[in-house]
């Protein structure tokens, strides 16, 4: 495997061919925010959260789905950068309708951490307030599309990990929904094998345990690495210990 | 003339209202309404939503009294999963409804009231605050907050946080009572008694000085509502739901979920509150009145030694054994309630199986409805859900304490009116007087006080034409 270098905030470092730019960044223990990204999911450059500036060109670039090159120069944290990712959240915020206080996610949610780290203290945007329903067909889990921010990570794990292939996104833009099969009752539906790794992965309180209360929904995503080891290495190490590994 | 005296806001109550008078041709005045003029709009967006997050989405009704609508939400969630909770659940459950009791009862005592009842009814309003009490009467006013404090604590210690707790759910509670919270609990309570005494004398020496008030300030028959144990005790979180009428006789004595053959609601085109009424003795006749009075009246005893010893007190401002029927009295049958609370608190945190770990019951979806009933420190709660199949809720209704004290808080504001209003000239004192009768209430319009520091208030004269003949704004 081939050494590149490069600068990343006007600091030299090195990484591996090959490797994405939002790997060698969070190596060199930069936080770089993702609400799409997860470690084990397949890149999609979906939340746009892990934008950087590249010196040599204007255009800003998702992190998780460019990769590293050699001689590659750019900065993570500029004041238009900052402000950028804090108007995304904001966006996000206004798009549905993610009351906090209520959420069964509410102190673990991923998408409310990152607000609070950027210090996003109120949404300058007019809330949509969109009138969208709750599936609590499923006898275990249900689905809230007032809190999704359609990031698609539980599209990506019961596709590339489960294999059913259950979720998926129907519609254009501000009216994506994401749907069960065809657009069925998660409880009709016939793909779902009910293993729960969508709840898992999903950053917020869109997709948690059935009967769940306010803030009392605890997600883990150690099973995926877990998994993929079992899978690729034929090893089955916990590595975290198996405690609350969130990203 | 016709004129119209409007109080916007009323102060010193959680919440925002206002209140009308209307003067007639002899100056006297000829009518009295108390608006609520907020919109909260609950019943409305919590459909869609499950019934398991209710106790959380309910709790924000209100910062003051968030644990009676988890109470209410969360038994009404028990009904829909149709399962007894653990006993131990029970008991915590009543063990924070008790906190929350005395600490919603010190608030509307020492910071809302105990500036009138102690500084005067008349005296400058802007030192007829919490601020003003604390300047000259420094050490009541923070036994005050003290008491209080130990209310909020027992609250915290259970729920995690004393305001808005997510503790209470359908099932029974999340967290069990720890051994440290219990002791802390222990050491706690003899402060309180001391203070909870201290109230009691402080009012009960103050009647004197309160002799026009007491018979002016809403001392009108009406029926009275409110929870009893199965053999007639007081009681705040669950048993018969009892009406009592102004002689004393027992009307209904009946199961909480038969609430709806009883009390209907009323809707008037001047106010968001409700106005529910006993329906046998149809609208507006049907006036009742919840709360600590009204517990006390309907209340066979009380069931613990020092309460016991104040309600046969109490029961002598009532005549010839009927129902003490004077709204001041609230404030009396508020202090006989934190010590009974506080005379619960101790007996039940003796009990070491409290702070076992099973806490929770768990099922689904058994019933299309669920009630939960539970006493508010204002009053009756109730909280009846309709759910699909599948838990999401396809109707809420709610009423509230205050709600249902309506009628009774519009004919006190027109009895303090009729009696200290004459003529053209109106005092501000007279003003606070109209007040301090719906602070007897301690209504909860929302979820706020707006009581530190001066006084807003915005009085209107209004001609029958709708002009305004005379204003006072004081900000």
């Amino acid at each position: 495997m081939a050494v590149i270098t490069m600068t990343i905030n006007d600091e030299l470092v090195s990484g591996v061919e090959g490797q994405s730019l939002l790997s060698l960044i969070r190596e060199q223990g930069i936080e770089l925010p993702t609400l799409c990204h997860l470690e084990g999911l397949e890149a999609r450059g979906g939340c746009r959260l892990c934008l950087v500036e590249m010196q040599s060109t204007q255009r800003l670039l998702p992190a998780c789905t460019t990769t590293a090159q050699e001689g590659m120069s750019i900065q993570t944290h500029s004041e238009r950068l900052v402000r950028y990712r804090r108007m995304i959240l904001e966006l996000l915020f206004a798009e549905r309708n993610h009351v906090c206080a209520v959420c069964v996610m509410n102190g673990r949610c991923e998408l409310q951490d990152e607000a609070a780290k950027i210090g996003m203290d109120h949404v300058r945007y007019d809330y949509l307030v969109p009138e969208l329903p709750m599936d609590a067909t499923h006898d275990k889990f249900a689905i809230d599309h007032n809190r999704c921010i359609l990031c698609t990570r539980c599209v990506s794990v019961c596709d590339s990990v489960e294999g059913a292939h259950t979720w998926d996104v129907m519609g254009r833009g501000v009216n994506s929904r994401v749907i069960t099969d065809l657009n069925q009752p998660w409880g009709s539906s016939r793909s779902c094998t009910s293993c729960g790794k969508c709840v898992q992965v999903c950053p917020t309180g869109a997709l948690a345990n059935k009967g769940s209360t306010v803030a009392e929904m605890v997600k883990r995503h150690d099973f995926l690495q877990w998994i993929l080891d079992g899978r690729e290495k034929k090893q089955w190490v916990m590595h975290n210990g198996g405690s609350e590994g969130r990203r | 003339m016709t004129r119209t005296v409007v109080i916007d806001p009323v102060t010193r109550i959680e919440g925002h209202a206002k209140i009308s008078l209307y003067l007639g041709d002899d100056g006297k005045v000829a009518d009295a309404r108390f608006h609520v003029v907020e919109f909260r709009g609950f019943e409305k967006f919590c459909v869609g939503r499950t019934f398991w997050e209710m106790p959380g989405i309910t709790a924000r009704v209100c910062g003051i009294c968030p644990v009676s609508h988890i109470l209410a939400s969360a038994k009404a969630g028990d009904d829909v999963l149709g399962i007894r909770i653990p006993p131990r659940a029970e008991k915590l459950r009543r063990l924070m409804n008790w906190g929350q009791l005395v600490q919603s009862h010190a608030l509307s005592f020492f910071h809302l009231s105990a500036p009138d009842l102690l500084l005067g009814m008349d005296s400058d309003p802007a030192k007829r605050n919490i601020m003003g009490l604390i300047q000259a009467r420094p050490n009541i006013a923070r036994s005050g907050i003290r008491l209080r404090e130990f209310g909020q604590k027992v609250i915290r210690l259970l729920g995690g946080r004393s305001v808005h707790p997510a503790w209470a759910v359908p099932g029974g509670v999340r967290e069990p009572l720890t051994a440290e919270a219990r002791s802390q609990i222990k050491r706690l309570l003899p402060e309180a008694f001391d203070i909870a005494e201290l109230a009691l004398d402080l009012l009960k020496d103050s009647y004197d000085q309160f002799n026009d008030e007491i018979h002016n300030y809403g001392d009108f028959p009406s029926l009275y509502m409110g929870l009893v144990t199965a053999d007639g005790g007081l009681e705040h979180y669950d048993g018969m739901l009892r009406v009592v009428d102004a002689e004393g006789r027992i009307l209904q004595n009946a199961e909480t979920i038969t609430y709806r053959d009883f009390i209907g609601e009323a809707v008037e085109p001047w106010s968001y509150l409700k106005a529910p009424y006993y329906k046998p003795h149809g609208y507006p006749d049907g006036m009742y009145r919840v709360g600590p009075l009204a517990r006390l009246n309907i209340c066979d005893y009380a069931g613990t030694p020092r309460a016991d010893r104040e309600l046969r007190q109490f029961r002598r401002h009532g005549q010839r054994g009927k129902p003490v029927s004077g709204s001041f009295h609230y404030h009396y049958a508020r202090l006989i309630e934190i010590l009974f609370c506080l005379e619960k608190i101790e007996e039940t945190i003796e009990d070491e199986s409290l702070t076992g770990s099973h806490v929770r019951n768990y099922a689904e979806v058994n019933e299309r409805t669920g009630i939960g009933v539970s006493e508010a420190p204002r009053g009756t709660l109730f909280h009846e859900y309709k759910v699909d199949r599948q838990g999401i809720l396809q109707s809420v209704n709610m009423i509230i304490a205050t709600g249902q004290n309506n009628l009774a808080m519009n004919k006190t504001v027109q009895q303090i009116a009729r009696a200290y209003i004459d003529g053209e000239t109106i005092e501000e004192g007279v003003l606070n007087r109209i007040e301090h009768g719906i602070r007897l209430f301690d209504p909860c319009l929302s979820c706020s006080t707006h009581a530190v520091g001066q006084m807003p208030l915005h009085v209107q004269l209004i001609a029958p034409d709708g002009a305004i003949v005379d204003e006072r704004v004081r900000d």
